[in-house]
């Protein structure tokens, strides 16, 4: 009896597996060396996103989602079917990269992805997105490594972000020009985004003709900061006039209370970055922050989407913008759309199908690009940005842009 | 002679090899550090005092595991979130609200009792729903068993208070009579630091006079020797084992308002790196020993501290700060090589090693 059922069992999956391979070879022959991405004349668009949407630099990640749904929502259909969002988390660390990775390219359905926030989630990501013939476009990374062809560059990748070249050499020059301080320390935490920014710093603010005279990091998760600070105070040209944290959420709180409990960093500026430029940030730093420094992508957007956006955004999530990148995470999502409608192949029954290679062209094609974070256009390793950097100072809990 | 030379095998050779290369290391590394000491006195001694003011909260969680091991033999994993429990709760619940009308401000000490004693009894509270729930019906299981489910226990109630209070850090309100810094030993230390330091010294007297002279201490300490004898001699085991969970959870509890103090942030993740030094700092005392778990404690804070820029300066390592836990851990294996039991750990027998 059991038997006879088994059999029935094993013919009924075998036919519907035979069925549905029919199903698939659509009138429309896929040439695409990646293969193509089919969609029926009724499904929606998929979309992935891998932002940072737990823990405690949540609103990077969070913010940049919420820039990806008010682009959905403000372009309605695309190329005639509607946009579906896949949002997975990227952890803000290299395994969650890559377990948001292997889950996406485990989904055939998915056209592309949005992501990731975090740098060191980037590296593991791109290269699981990139073999599977996958693209990505992130809003957030700024690590240049990721776009640098000898480091952590693969062909699948482009972002939206500033390369961290630009705002180091930004902030070392907001130091020794504007603040005109000659000797500086910058402390980084190991991952991508912090090592990639504070190199980036300490080759700008030496080649200006500054000496930096620490350089050093402490580990994540990290708590008691005053012994890398004193060591700091203590180093060999003297304690630093200028000290650049560009790390993350709970170390940069950290850092910021307790460099002022140092001795002989009483008088030291401080500044971090774009890693630690929330509103659950300022709050975390708290009173010690005020005054402190911060770098990262100027918003004084100009153009009247960004108004528009901001609007959507007030009226949907309740608050101003939470982070830095949702500008950018907006763009990233209209030039996946612009290109799906540019290379996608619609047939008569209204079903859909899109190259991965033709799409990935596409987006590596990009020149001149108007959307609300400038002018954008790709070069040959994926940085597409149109970088502006202001850098913020924290007055009674507000980020205020005060340079350039 | 030769017969002796016969039995050391290639393994005994790597060995010794390892911690021969290990001391050497450190003493180069030392003498290196010391000879074109980048560091004033002022510089050593506020290392040594910083690092004595993270052992002291490393030590009072440490007792908890110990304790625990002392009764049940078991290392009790999700220790480190009773840790997180109390100062999360007392945060979101009194410090916020207390700091955001302006009484914490106007009236410290009480405000500071009432943090205290919140985040104490939410900590005991969710050890002994966790023993309760968790750990006591597989009491007779074998020693795996609740190990796992320890583990298993800490991520529950990581996420669970993800989930009650929001995955963001948290601040901890600045109180103004501890901030500051004051005179100590040559330097200066911040008064939360000082407060840190003089409470887990009372605290740890506290609870040896306690474990030691009260009627329930010698039961604590009856039911650590034989649970079988204990029970014989009318003692309640559960009871004991309950309010032994109890003990060290309010230690863990307190600790985490220190913490808060020095820190002044929390976080639901915040109890799983300080319960792991902790866990460390217990085995390196000698686990099942409370002298042992203070001494530990305190061990590995300074080794945090000083560790790293004596040993590691001197040989040229960049970012040598970084690499703190890895002196912690190295100094554990070179302890647990030279002996086995811990600093003050008493040699177990076949039934409780």
């Amino acid at each position: 009896m059991f038997k006879r059922l088994n059999l029935v069992l094993a013919l009924l999956v075998i036919s519907s597996l035979v069925l549905a391979a029919c199903g698939a070879s659509g009138p429309a022959e896929c040439t695409d060396e990646l293969g193509c991405v089919e969609y029926g004349p009724d499904d929606p668009i998929r979309l992935a996103s891998a932002l940072v949407i737990s823990g405690p630099n949540t609103q990077l990640g969070l913010d940049s989602q919420y820039g990806v749904e008010i682009a959905m929502d403000m372009r309605g259909d695309v190329a005639g079917h509607s946009v579906e969002l896949q949002a997975e988390d990227d952890g803000c660390n290299a395994e969650g990269g890559q377990a948001a990775g292997q889950k996406i390219v485990s989904d055939p359905s998915i056209v592309a992805v949005i992501g990731t926030s975090c740098s060191g989630a980037g590296v593991p990501m791109s290269n699981v997105i990139s073999e599977a013939g996958y693209v990505m476009v992130s809003p957030s990374n700024t690590a240049p490594s990721l776009t640098d062809p000898n480091q952590a560059w693969n062909p699948g990748y482009l972002r939206t972000a500033h390369n961290d070249k630009v705002q180091g050499a930004a902030m070392a020059e907001f130091a020794y020009s504007e603040l005109g301080l000659t000797t500086a320390a910058a402390i980084h935490d190991g991952d991508p985004y912090t090592e990639g920014l504070a190199n980036a710093f300490r080759e700008a603010y030496e080649g200006m003709g500054g000496t930096v005279v620490a350089f050093t990091a402490v580990s994540v998760g990290d708590t008691d900061m005053r012994p890398v600070l004193t060591s700091v105070a203590a180093s060999e040209g003297g304690a630093p006039e200028f000290l650049f944290f560009p790390v993350f959420t709970a170390e940069c709180a950290l850092l910021a209370k307790q460099s002022d409990e140092v001795e002989g960093l009483e008088n030291t500026v401080v500044a971090a970055a774009d890693g630690c430029f929330s509103t659950a940030a300022a709050e975390a730093i708290g009173d010690a922050g005020e005054g402190m420094y911060f770098s990262g992508p100027d918003l004084g957007f100009a153009g009247d989407t960004y108004v528009t956006f901001k609007e959507r955004y007030n009226s949907l999530y309740g608050s101003d913008p939470l982070s830095a990148f949702h500008a950018h995470a907006f763009d990233a999502t209209n030039l996946i759309f612009g290109c799906i409608e540019q290379v996608g192949v619609s047939s008569d029954d209204g079903s859909l199908s899109i190259g991965r290679q033709a799409l990935r062209d596409c987006l590596y094609a990009t020149s001149g690009y108007q959307g609300i974070t400038g002018s954008l256009t790709c070069d040959q390793y994926g940085d597409c940005a149109d970088p502006k950097i202001a850098v913020n100072e924290l007055q009674g809990g507000e980020y205020v842009p005060i340079w350039p | 002679m030769l017969n002796r030379l016969k039995n050391i095998s290639l393994l005994d050779i790597i060995l010794w090899f390892i911690r021969t290369s290990i001391i050497v290391i450190v003493v180069w590394g030392t003498i290196s550090t010391l000879r074109d000491n980048p560091y004033t006195t002022r510089n050593w001694i506020d290392f040594f005092v910083l690092g004595l003011a993270q052992g002291s909260m490393y030590a009072l969680i440490a007792i908890g595991y110990t304790l625990v091991y002392g009764v049940l033999f078991m290392i009790n994993f999700a220790h480190g979130e009773f840790f997180m429990s109390g100062i999360m709760t007392a945060t979101v619940f009194i410090a916020g609200p207390l700091d955001a009308s302006g009484y914490l401000d106007k009236n410290p000490i009480l405000s500071l009792l009432l943090i205290l004693v919140v985040a104490m009894l939410t900590s005991v509270g969710v050890a002994l729903l966790t023993e309760r729930i968790a750990y006591r019906p597989l009491r007779k299981a074998p020693r795996l068993v609740p190990l796992i489910t320890a583990i298993g226990a800490s991520f529950f109630l990581q996420h669970t208070f993800r989930g009650l209070y929001g995955s963001e850090v948290k601040p901890f309100p600045e109180i103004d009579i501890l901030s500051g810094k004051i005179p100590f030993l040559g330097t200066e230390i911040l008064r939360s630091q000082m407060v840190v330091i003089i409470a887990t010294i009372i605290m740890l007297i506290g609870l040896y006079l306690f474990i030691m002279h009260s009627k329930t201490g010698k039961a604590i300490r009856a039911v650590a020797e034989d649970k079988d004898v204990a029970a014989l001699m009318g003692i309640d085991v559960d009871r004991t084992i309950a309010i032994t969970f109890a003990l060290g959870a309010s230690m863990a509890g307190a600790a985490g308002v220190l913490y808060a103090l020095v820190f002044r942030q929390v976080h639901f993740f915040m109890g799983f790196l300080p319960g792991l030094k902790a866990f460390t700092a217990a085995v390196l005392g000698g686990i099942g020993s409370i002298p042992g778990a203070a001494l530990g404690g305190l061990f590995i804070g300074i080794f945090e501290s000083v560790g790293p820029p004596l040993f590691l300066d001197g040989l040229n390592v960049p970012a040598y700060h970084q690499l703190k836990d890895v002196i912690t851990f190295t100094l554990l294996v070179l302890v647990l090589i030279f002996r086995p039991q811990g600093i003050l750990g008493e040699r177990l027998g076949e039934k409780k090693a």
